[in-house]
């Protein structure tokens, strides 16, 4: 359970987040869906302590949360642009959280090596260990990310426009892909995103965000039988403006 | 390699291009340093031996190794925190610090090292405080080290600044996120990040805190056995006209500045693949 209780967070002079109240299920597959500049980035990396809040609490599993370091979060963050480390192999980059542990909860080598293979499978990398970041695909990137992510036993799984950089028939095949991991492993899982039809067909519930503000909250299912009108209607008109606008 | 053709220079143009190119390498720089190792030799090996086993020329050389080791490790860890600091945080006085450390390369080597006259000299801010403490500064040992230093700083910083700049942050969040703490941060992640632009910054750093010569010149005093570094030395060999021990002298110097480029480009050998692959690309092609 995630409990969030007047979240604020300013930079300089602008609120990115002004007052968020949100409690999040264990197990829940949350979309964070916003127009950019709408404060979700923020907030998940307040959820990951990668931000410290200037008011609210963050409780996490019935412990606060709000000033604990991101190590000591058990969080597992997936950045946007991955944040892979450049110069060690893909099976260093999923073993880094194991072997940075203290040394009496550090695996030792054939554990190590265990879950590192393991958790290859789990993502279908098998057999790419040893290739560097910068030999794999934008897809398989990404999934390396998740693979690190996952190797630290995270509660909860932060992912930060998780398909953005993707072309469409990789992402496709990886949001499927997410969905039946998340079913498969059911580690609590938000995720940021500002494409509707994203965030529709992969979460369970989907919390629109807008100035700093929960601004619709509701579950998907509801909203893909329809059964919600004019759900996020500011959020989407404001999408239509900042497109035009773009245009 | 294939040209673009749409940039239409003919094949004559790029052959006169290279070859000039080549030409002025080779008579500008190759050619000078053929005839300091020619020179050196001139008289004889025997000859040579004696100008480098000579004391005073001994004495140079361990003075020369000693500045050179309290210098770059201190500017390396000083051009870390300092790329550090301008690359990742925002502050006031931001720019100025930029400036700053690029001070030392556009000011005359020469006024370098008249600062630390004026400031710890007799007649400097601070001489009357030393000398009543009974510490020396300007003609020791001190003077040539922090002289050095002066010179020498913006070598790390200038290499590793930009590449830090272009890596971002997210790769150390990333660290965090999976529990590694500062150091293992600092020395797992940020520090190979930037290894390739560290190595060479701390490789020309060295070469140069081997072979400053007008700096020191003004803080050394020139005293033989004691204050002089191997530049020195060969100055005082030339002005004597012992143009063999000069040679001599100078092609020891130009060597192990040579070796600290071998060091380099063993190591890039060795790397090669990780360099091709790795985050640093970009930065060795700009080489």
């Amino acid at each position: 359970m995630i409990r969030i209780a007047g979240l604020t967070k300013g930079f300089g002079p602008t609120r990115v987040l002004d007052g968020i109240d949100l409690d999040i299920e264990p197990g829940s597959f949350v979309a964070l869906l916003g127009p950019s500049g709408s404060g979700k980035t923020t907030l998940l990396r307040l959820l990951a302590g990668l931000e410290r809040a200037d008011a609210g609490h963050i409780e996490i599993g019935g412990l606060a949360a709000t000033n604990l370091p991101p190590g000591q979060r058990r969080i597992g963050f997936v950045f946007q642009s991955y944040a892979l480390f450049g110069h060690m192999t893909v099976f260093e980059n999923i073993a880094f959280g194991l072997r940075v542990r203290p040394r009496r909860q550090r695996p030792n080598q054939a554990e190590i090596r265990d879950r590192v293979e393991g958790l290859l499978a789990l993502v279908r990398l098998e057999g790419l260990g040893a290739r560097l970041p910068a030999q794999l695909s934008g897809g398989q990137r990404q999934r390396v990310a998740l693979a690190r992510a996952l190797a630290i036993e995270p509660r909860i799984l932060l992912l930060d426009e998780p398909f953005g950089a993707l072309d469409r028939q990789v992402r496709d095949e990886l949001r499927a892909w997410l969905r039946r991991l998340h079913v498969e492993l059911g580690i609590t899982t938000v995720f940021v995103s500002h494409d509707q039809e994203e965030a529709l067909s992969l979460a369970d519930r989907v919390i629109v965000l807008h100035q700093g503000q929960v601004a619709a909250d509701a579950p998907a299912s509801r909203l893909r039988a329809g059964e919600i009108s004019g759900f996020g209607a500011d959020f989407l008109a404001l999408n239509g403006t900042t497109q035009a606008a773009a245009d | 390699m294939q040209p673009e053709r749409s940039i239409g220079e003919g094949r004559l143009a790029r052959a006169a291009l290279i070859g000039a190119a080549v030409l002025v390498a080779g008579v500008m720089l190759l050619l000078p340093l053929l005839v300091v190792f020619v020179e050196a030799v001139a008289k004889g090996l025997p000859y040579l031996k004696d100008a480098l086993t000579d004391p005073d020329a001994q004495a140079a050389i361990r003075l020369t190794l000693l500045v050179a080791a309290i210098v770059v490790p201190l500017n390396t860890v000083f051009g870390l925190a300092a790329a550090w600091c301008v690359s990742h945080y925002r502050f006031t006085g931001r720019r100025l610090l930029v400036t700053l450390i690029e001070l030392p390369f556009s000011v005359s080597p020469v006024i370098s090292g008249l600062i630390y006259v004026l400031m710890f000299g007799l007649q400097g801010w601070l001489g009357p405080w030393l000398a009543a403490h009974d510490i020396k500064i300007v003609f020791a040992i001190p003077g040539i080290v922090l002289a050095t230093l002066f010179v020498t700083l913006p070598f790390v910083a200038r290499q590793v600044t930009p590449l830090m700049h272009a890596q971002g942050m997210e790769q150390e969040e990333a660290a965090l996120t999976l529990g590694a703490g500062g150091w293992q941060v600092f020395f797992r992640v940020s520090l190979p990040k930037v290894r390739w632009a560290l190595l060479y910054g701390v490789l020309l750093c060295n070469a140069r805190a081997m072979g400053e010569f007008g700096a020191v010149s003004v803080v050394s005093g020139h005293i033989r056995g004691l204050t002089n570094t191997m530049p020195l030395h060969i100055e005082i060999l030339y002005n004597e006209y012992n143009l063999a021990a000069a040679f001599g002298m100078a092609s020891l110097l130009a060597f192990m500045a040579i070796a600290t480029i071998g060091v380099r480009m063993a190591l890039e050998w060795r790397h090669r693949r990780s360099l091709q692959l790795g985050t640093e690309a970009v930065w060795v092609q700009s080489l």
